[in-house]
């Protein structure tokens, strides 16, 4: 455990060696705050809620979170440092669960970061501060979904860019499935339980699932099967490909 | 007489009490349809130094990879201190110090950090974990750089921080893969002193292409080519197995008279003109050529000549001869 701690130590505090890290969360700030106001209405809704601001998330990880998980390992490889981490005694998955977990604690703490949003609305009005937590908690869950996603990818390649853009299309296709328009696609000619199965491996549906206010355990099972299942297919891939 | 020379017997008998540090059985690495290691097997006793040498490419890195626990031996087996390396992998990690090729490290950390998440992994804590971080720190005199980022050293500083990260649990065993390549004349100097230092009391494995370092540190040598072991001795003995041991030289203003004097003198077996002044070497059979005798020689067919010197042997020569004899047969 003590390992894994050490790992999550160093490359949390690697997040912030550069500016890059202050830079990010500017923007991740800027662009939540831009999408809640101008695209969402949030004032003219009038509505005492976070739901323009949570509407948003998805497209925002799909830019963001590949950015932050896309030199995890990319980046180890390209340096050589990768043979350094695992010839020090720890296991594959102390490393994996470590690296996953600071990237995941960075997202969490631009995500907190968005704060005065939730004072904004407790001061326009009267919301539902339960809903609210919920769809914190549901934004962070999915933001691990898209990290772990993006750690496997960047465990396959040495480049980062390259991890960015495979990161970007599949989280992308993950996010559509769950979309009327993908799904209406399908529904055309596939049998309905083709068609439920495919928007259940949606983050969209299991996250507007949560954004509503329920937190139902299957859609908290879903995202934490979904960042099990890639964290696991990273530590497949860096030990297959550790000779490259 | 090559292929008696292969394989010297294996360890004195005397030594068999103590385990061997490092012991390579058999080991097979396959990549696809490459064999990069193709049967190594080695023992590193206690105190040796032993040098691995080998062309690029011949398997070096990737036995030492194995041995270290980041590839996966395809076939045979590796132990550090009789831990086996797939079998007990965490065990043989903490007896092993290991030094990557290039020394990598994470450039944005500073060596103070670097050195201390290292400590950390490996379970280092409270007053031992100082005391070895000040240990390290100072035996390879990092105090002034602890706080640059590893990035703006030298190259001599970040191999300096690599070593360091490697001893920092003092390990009994350490292996390293070619520690000095790339360095100047001096920081290879300097990392050779400290690899001899190290090496007092530990068992050394490095890895190398400069064939004086060979000389400079390792108390044994083997020679890989082709992911095969091709000799294994001391230096010493690698080097009698030139040409050049126990030769002649001098310079001649006439060296086709030169020749002729010294032609039939007993224990000569040829000679040869070599370098831009024309140095000739006058080849032993057997005991080495006096350089009396030469002279005497000369002097008494009234042969001019000046700069006679002995020669030693060239381990440069018998590397290449063994690792280009095996690709010809």
């Amino acid at each position: 455990m003590s390992a894994v701690l050490s790992v999550f130590r160093r490359e949390f505090g690697a997040y912030f060696a550069t500016p890059l890290a202050v830079v990010f969360l500017v923007i991740f700030l800027v662009l939540a705050g831009a999408f809640t106001f101008y695209l969402g209405n949030f004032y003219e809704a009038g509505q005492a809620d976070l739901q323009a601001f949570f509407s948003f998330h998805p497209w925002l990880y799909l830019l963001l979170a590949p950015a932050v998980a896309m030199r995890l390992w990319a980046e180890e490889r390209k340096s050589g440092t990768l043979e350094l981490l695992l010839t020090l005694p720890l296991t594959p998955w102390q490393a994996v669960l470590g690296k996953f977990l600071a990237a995941w604690a960075f997202l969490g703490l631009a995500l907190a970061l968005t704060f005065p949003m939730w004072i904004t609305v407790a001061w326009l009005g009267e919301p539902d501060h339960g809903v609210i937590a919920a769809g914190y908690i549901g934004s962070w869950l999915m933001a691990g979904a898209f990290l772990a996603v993006g750690g496997a990818l960047s465990a396959a390649t040495r480049s980062q860019v390259v991890a960015f853009i495979l990161t970007v299309v599949l989280c992308l296709l993950l996010l559509l499935a769950g979309f009327p328009m993908a799904l209406d696609l399908v529904r055309g000619w596939a049998p309905m339980p083709l068609v439920d199965a495919l928007a259940g491996l949606s983050f969209l549906t299991h996250f507007q699932a949560i954004t509503r206010g329920v937190l139902d355990l299957r859609d908290l099972v879903f995202f934490a099967l979904c960042i099990g299942a890639w964290l696991w297919a990273t530590v497949l891939v860096i030990d297959m490909k550790k000779a490259d | 007489m090559p292929a008696l020379l292969l394989w010297e017997p294996e360890i004195p008998r005397y030594r068999e009490k103590t385990p061997p540090m490092i012991e390579a059985h058999a080991l097979h690495k396959r990549y696809g349809r490459l064999l990069a290691v193709d049967g190594i097997s080695f023992k590193v006793e206690p105190g040796e130094v032993l040098g691995f040498l080998g062309p690029n490419g011949a398997g070096k890195s990737t036995t030492m990879k194995m041995i270290a626990g980041f590839l996966a031996p395809s076939a045979g087996t590796a132990r550090v201190c009789g831990h086996d390396v797939v079998a007990d992998s965490m065990a043989a990690r903490r007896a092993l110090g290991y030094l990557p090729e290039g020394a990598p490290a994470y450039g944005e950390m500073s060596p103070k950090a670097f050195l201390g998440f290292v400590a950390d992994v490996r379970g280092l804590s409270g007053e031992h974990r100082r005391q070895r971080l000040d240990s390290v720190i100072g035996r390879l005199s990092l105090q002034g750089v602890l706080q640059q980022p590893i990035d703006t050293l030298s190259k001599g500083f970040k191999r300096r921080v690599g070593l360091a990260a490697a001893i920092l649990h003092d390990p009994p065993a350490l292996v390293l893969d070619e520690p000095t390549d790339g360095l100047d004349p001096n920081q290879k100097h300097e990392v050779r002193t400290l690899i001899r230092e190290l090496a007092r009391d530990r068992t050394v494995l490095l890895s190398t292409h400069i064939l004086e370092e060979v000389e400079a540190v390792c108390s044994r040598a083997m020679i890989v080519a082709r992911g095969k072991v091709l000799a294994d001795s001391t230096p010493g003995e690698l080097l009698a197995r030139s040409r050049y041991q126990g030769a002649v030289s001098l310079l001649a203003a006439d060296s086709i008279a030169a020749r002729a004097a010294l032609d039939g003198m007993p224990g000569v077996s040829g000679f040869q003109q070599e370098g831009a002044e024309g140095r000739l070497y006058v080849f032993p059979q057997g005991r080495p050529v006096s350089p009396e005798a030469v002279s005497a020689r000369l002097r008494e067919r009234g042969v001019a000549y000046s700069g006679l010197q002995p020669e030693r042997g060239r381990l440069d020569e018998v590397f290449r001869r063994i690792t280009t004899a095996e690709g010809q047969a």
